[in-house]
């Protein structure tokens, strides 16, 4: 680098870090994520078309449609327009009353 | 709005100066950088609000040829001083859960030969819930605790034991017995421990100081100063200060504990606001060879606590050290003000918390009746207790200490440049003033900022001026 003088060792460590991205990518087997791939039940109805015999609360979409990968489920889109929905709410147990509405 | 290619916004960073060359320190990664013109005619470009890619390079024409601004742009999006403008704050990932022991703090007993207002196990914002558990720990918890220690810190090839307690010299019989024993349990496995005691100095004998000097066991003293400051507030039951007990007491250890340096930590409080003076005695006269500094842990309405125009002053007078720590750092000497080393030790690192301190990960308390703790600040505390020794951990109560207690879950820090080092201050203090060991500390926040901004100051100047210097702080404490 020629503008920025690395001065600890961390900054040294960015260096090196992006010393190895900038290489470019490497050829590396295709393989496509997301929860189609994922076993991850309770996406469904059980069998009676309730929810309540599912083997994960429904809830848990919350976390599967948008953390994992984003499905247009009730929970706002953090790919393009609301990045930082989830901020607040490091921990859910203790902060999940800051998972608001938004107003598109 | 007009989709024009790639924008940029200003990245998350301080800046500041040292030695007269300008710096920037990156958050979250903790990075420094030094910087030349070129960085700073960027900055100056994109302080007014974020620009496009086109828009800024021809900006930058007049400073240098095309070219060299694209890949300047480059370096400075890699290093992430510049970001997208729609880039959000990415969580820092959890500590992982099977996270190694470092150091274990076995509080010998609960009880004290001292009445000091303050103190946070006895005074009166106490946490620590002593009725009905035994007052001085014995051997076999002291051994089951060795043993838990050892077990807990599957891949250290060095561990370490604190004691504490109450006094920790009221349990010196037990203290010879632990420190035999854990040596020969870590000889066994190949490993090494070694050992460290915090005391107020009172029960110190010459056989004492030889034990400690041959053990090689780091010592703080618990002392606030020349003799009218210190007796304010760290006196016998019967209120008689303790300073001309413990002064000759001080000097012995000094002169004949020579294997490890000598720390003294000084509590400020209320009237003892004096460093610089207090610096000089413990420094000077005393030959102390570290002297580190904390304002008292107390909810706001206590008569010690040190007012926002006593910390002012605090701060005013840690600036005249830091000048004169600087000093010293350019000549290659150590000055012994340990809230500066502290600090360039962990700036030299670059490091970056995800908690403020090891409490409850690398580091846990042990009291009396084998009750684990976070650290000693919350030994024999029901409350707070993370499970027995003769039970092992309770990883439901750690973790919720851990999750509470982590940057992440701190909203107030996340727009703050200090918090790769600060992480939302003492778990302990956060529940003394705010009742939730994960509030982030807010009363302290400016002058956090203030002195981690005079260390970074510090920090540029010797990394300009005497590198080397930088050197002593390559190894890490916790390894």
């Amino acid at each position: 680098m020629k503008h920025l003088r690395a001065v600890n060792r961390k900054a040294r460590r960015l260096e090196d870090v992006v010393g190895l991205q900038n290489q470019g990518p490497q050829q590396r087997p295709h393989i496509p994520m997301g929860c189609a791939l994922a076993f991850s039940p309770g996406w469904e109805v059980d069998s009676a078309g309730g929810t309540a015999g599912l083997c994960q609360p429904v809830e848990r979409d919350i976390y599967d449609c948008y953390v994992t990968c984003f499905w247009p489920a009730q929970v706002p889109d953090h790919l393009n327009n609301y990045p930082d929905w989830a901020s607040k709410c490091a921990s859910a147990t203790k902060d999940w009353r800051n998972l608001d509405l938004v107003f598109p | 709005m007009t989709a024009a290619g790639p924008a940029y916004r200003l990245g998350e960073f301080h800046r500041f100066d040292g030695g007269d060359r300008p710096f920037l320190y990156l958050v979250p990664a903790g990075a420094i950088f030094e910087i030349d013109d070129a960085v700073s005619a960027v900055l100056a470009e994109l302080e007014a609000g974020e620009c496009g890619h086109e828009e800024l390079l021809a900006r930058l024409s007049g400073h240098m040829p095309a070219n060299d601004a694209e890949e300047l742009l480059g370096e400075l999006f890699d290093m992430r001083v510049i970001v997208a403008p729609d880039t959000v704050r990415e969580p820092l990932e959890a500590p992982p859960a099977d996270f190694p022991l470092q150091s274990l703090v076995m509080n010998l007993t609960n009880q004290c030969n001292l009445s000091c207002q303050y103190c946070y196990e006895f005074g009166e914002d106490k946490v620590a819930t002593p009725e009905g558990k035994p007052k001085f720990m014995d051997f076999e918890t002291a051994k089951a605790s060795v043993q838990f220690l050892l077990a807990e810190s599957t891949g250290r090839k060095a561990v370490h034991i604190t004691f504490f307690g109450g006094e920790t010299l009221m349990n010196f019989p037990l203290l010879k017995q632990v420190v035999t024993y854990a040596n020969e349990q870590a000889t066994a496995q190949g490993r090494t421990i070694d050992f460290s005691l915090t005391t107020n100095a009172t029960l110190l004998t010459p056989a004492i100081i030889e034990f400690l000097s041959e053990n090689r066991i780091g010592v703080t003293v618990s002392m606030d100063g020349p003799a009218e400051l210190h007796d304010k507030l760290r006196v016998f039951a019967n209120g008689q200060g303790s300073y001309s007990v413990i002064e000759p007491r001080v000097r012995a250890l000094i002169e004949g504990h020579r294997t490890r340096p000598i720390t003294a930590r000084v509590t400020l409080t209320n009237g003892v606001t004096d460093v610089v003076r207090i610096f000089r005695h413990l420094k000077q006269d005393l030959g102390f060879h570290e002297v580190g500094f904390a304002p008292v842990t107390t909810s706001t309405n206590r008569l010690y606590a040190i007012g926002e125009r006593g910390m002012d002053g605090v701060l005013e007078q840690f600036h005249v050290l830091a000048d004169e720590y600087l000093q010293y750092a350019l000549r290659g000497e150590m000055h012994g003000f340990s809230n500066v080393s502290d600090t360039i030790a962990e700036l030299y690192q670059g490091v970056n918390k995800s908690h403020p301190c090891g409490a409850g990960l690398g580091l846990m308390g042990v009291g009396p009746s084998g009750d684990i703790a976070p650290c000693h600040r919350f030994v024999d505390s029901d409350t707070h207790s993370l499970g027995n020794i003769a039970t092992g951990v309770d990883r439901e109560k750690q973790s919720d200490f851990l999750t509470r207690g982590n940057i992440n879950s701190k909203y107030d820090c996340h727009t703050c440049w200090a918090r790769p080092l600060c992480a939302g201050g003492c778990h302990h203090e956060a529940f003394v003033r705010y009742g939730d060991t994960g509030h982030p500390n807010l009363h302290y926040c400016d002058w956090i900022r203030d002195w981690t901004d005079t260390c970074l100051r510090i920090y540029g100047a010797i990394s300009a001026q005497n590198p080397e210097f930088l050197v002593k702080f390559a190894e890490r404490k916790a390894l």
